[in-house]
């Protein structure tokens, strides 16, 4: 298996095959998506329901411009080879930066995004620079991060704090165009952004590289600290954005809100299922987007169907794994031919 | 980052026999004489041996981590695995003392059924480890909510709950040791073993390099599946007694995942695979579980913890990590 291409050991995977196959991957997530929800929409008729009324579509939507945001920007590290799993209390830190700078005032909309935006740039840079100058594994760098600012949130929070201003809550809080909210105009944006930065850019060329084989970009000329750093600053960013669309939902900041969904390792699984390689070096924020999709939609399927939560994260679990599980058997069909 | 040097097999073994754990040394040091200024009764034997009994658990679940991370395997489930167990021995048993020995036997087989389960797959199905046992991890803990209705039902017995807070007492020198450090101490001894027994070798170069292990005749597969299955043991008898010695609840297991594998990284183990000792990864638990006293006794609230825990971890790890380039 270990020479034919589909494997990812850990971070520390070979590379040379995956190279090979760094062509642009046909997202088959979409297809997957498809059959979800027909099959779910079928499922809830017989039910009794309706799996595509607009009050479902848009809460799946809502849902998906969430946990998409974190996961495009996801997508960007984990194709360096590397992970980011300090996301979601990123997320939360978001939130409170924006809605307590906020304040419950239009006025400070503009200087309150930008604060938040930036200390979550200031955080993924940390990432970055830990990651690269220290030389430190990605998982427990950023771990070890997330416990730093988890510190500083148990420690200064109880609870909710601040006020997210009317005007942010009214837009891409709840605003929406029929049945499509403003924060999934936002996901198709920030991920046709990306999908451009790591196609059409030298950026996104050299992001793929590193992720391939360190050592043959390197050789290579390109910079691969400054790639990564680069990659780590996006992906905090993209998180920080999810923290303000949450605090436009939410209507405050909220101290847990990125722990408590499980934005960290669902944004993961996310990049998985849409066919990027864990070890870096394959795959694409396209494919990412099919797999919030198909995440979010099972989402609605269950709530639809009324299953009782702890039953949804059981079937959750298994979906993730034999997501997967239909993925590396796909690529090692191709690899033999 | 994945700048793994590859190096002949002989050089990489003998260096890791070497003075691959000093800089752990080090700071366990450190940590003890910062310990022992603020509170010299620490080193008193009575209060070390409750010590290392408490960071039995904790031991355990970083060599079982160890063996699947030398590997070149993730698994993110132990946590979720000792929630589980905890909760479903409180209730198979019931309070009822008759059936605390089945209930250990299921423990144990349920952990390595866990295991072989995350084994399968990672190896079969070829999913990547981390996913498996992400969705390992999401599945234990809905499974067990949804089993229990939301509230643990049941209780432990007394029998049970004695592997995890009872001790051998007035032992002559030492005052009292837990049964929990027995247990270490045997399971320790039997991991070192096992790490210098034909199956640790193969082990190691699978973790080093599976195409290579796999030519020279390892069976990669298997092994890796026996690696998953050593750590869900090691979760069962971690979850016996963190259960006998903190109850019965939904934390009982949370977080020890990440616990576990900082501690084994900590230890001087590459994560990816083919690197580090056993007995590093153990030393890497005791030394968390220090760094966790140490804040205790200079009072560090408890919010704040994390903050510290993730300010030490990155500047050891960082040390280490300088350290072993610059060799």
């Amino acid at each position: 298996m270990s020479g034919r291409g589909g494997r990812a050991i850990g971070f520390g995977g070979l590379s040379t095959a995956s190279l090979r196959s760094a062509r642009p991957p046909v997202p088959g997530v979409f297809v997957a998506l498809a059959i979800t929800l027909a099959v779910g929409w079928l499922i809830v008729m017989i039910d009794g329901g309706q799996l595509f009324n607009q009050a479902t579509t848009v809460s799946l939507l809502h849902v998906a411009a969430g946990l998409g945001l974190v996961a495009v920007g996801q997508t960007l590290v984990i194709l360096g080879g590397s992970l980011d799993l300090s996301v979601a209390y990123v997320i939360s830190l978001s939130t409170l930066v924006a809605a307590e700078t906020m304040n419950g005032s239009d006025g400070a909309l503009l200087p309150a995004v930008g604060l938040a935006l930036t200390v979550s740039a200031a955080v993924g840079l940390l990432n970055g620079l830990l990651v690269t100058r220290l030389r430190i594994n990605a998982f427990i760098a950023t771990l070890g991060v997330g416990l730093l600012l988890k510190g500083y949130l148990d420690n200064g929070y109880d609870g909710p704090a601040g006020s997210t201003s009317p005007t942010l809550v009214q837009t891409l809080g709840y605003q929406r165009i029929g049945p499509v909210p403003l924060s999934f105009l936002l996901l198709v944006a920030v991920t046709g952004a990306c999908w451009f930065a790591l196609t059409r850019t030298r950026f996104g060329h050299h992001l793929v590289a590193v992720g391939g084989d360190p050592e043959v970009a390197r050789l290579s000329g390109v910079r691969n600290e400054r790639v990564l750093v680069v990659a780590h600053v996006l992906c905090s960013l993209c998180a920080g954005l999810a923290g303000i669309y949450l605090a436009s939902r939410l209507g405050s900041g909220a101290p847990r809100v990125g722990t408590e969904g499980l934005y960290d390792l669902e944004s993961i699984a996310a990049v998985v299922i849409g066919g990027t390689a864990l070890a870096g070096g394959r795959g694409g924020v396209i494919g990412t987007l099919g797999g919030v999709l198909l995440l979010a939609s099972i989402d609605a399927i269950f709530n639809q169907l009324e299953v009782d939560a702890f039953f949804k994260q059981v079937i959750r679990g298994a979906i993730i794994i034999a997501a997967v599980a239909v993925y590396a058997r796909r690529s090692m069909r191709k690899a033999a031919i | 980052m994945r700048l793994v040097q590859r190096r002949p097999l002989p050089s990489r073994l003998a260096r890791v026999r070497s003075g691959g754990l000093l800089p752990l040394i080090a700071i366990l040091a450190v940590l003890l004489v910062l310990i022992t200024v603020r509170q010299p009764d620490f080193m008193a034997p009575p209060s070390l041996m409750s010590f290392l009994g408490r960071s039995a658990p904790l031991i355990l679940l970083a060599a079982g981590q160890y063996f699947v991370i030398v590997s070149g395997e993730f698994d993110l489930s132990v946590g979720s695995l000792v929630t589980a167990q905890v909760v479903v021995a409180a209730r198979l048993i019931d309070s009822d003392p008759s059936r605390t020995w089945p209930v250990v036997l299921v423990l144990l087989a349920g952990g390595l059924l866990v295991g072989l389960v995350n084994g399968l797959i990672t190896t079969r199905l070829r999913v990547p480890s981390f996913i498996t046992t992400l969705g390992m991890f999401l599945i234990l803990v809905g499974a067990v909510y949804l089993w229990s209705n939301g509230a643990p039902k049941g209780g432990l017995s007394e029998e049970f709950r004695r592997f995890g807070r009872r001790a051998f007492e007035d032992v002559p020198g030492l005052g009292r040791i837990p049964y929990a450090l027995v247990i270490l101490l045997v399971l320790a001894t039997l991991a070192v073993l096992l790490m210098r027994s034909d199956f640790g070798r193969v082990l190691v170069a699978v973790g080093d390099n599976p195409r290579t292990a796999e030519l020279s005749g390892a069976r990669v597969h298997r092994t890796r599946t026996i690696a998953f299955m050593l750590s869900g043991l090691a979760a069962a008898v971690a979850a016996i007694l963190i259960g006998g010695y903190s109850g019965v609840s939904f934390q009982a297991g949370a977080g020890l995942e990440f616990g576990a594998i900082t501690a084994v990284v900590l230890g001087g183990v590459a994560l990816g695979g083919g690197r580090g000792s056993v007995v590093g990864a153990m030393l890497g638990a005791l030394t968390l579980e220090l760094l966790f006293t140490l804040m205790n006794f200079y009072g560090v609230s408890g919010a704040l913890r994390p903050t510290v825990q993730g300010a030490i971890i990155l500047f050891a790890v960082a040390v280490s990590t300088r350290r072993s380039t610059s060799r």
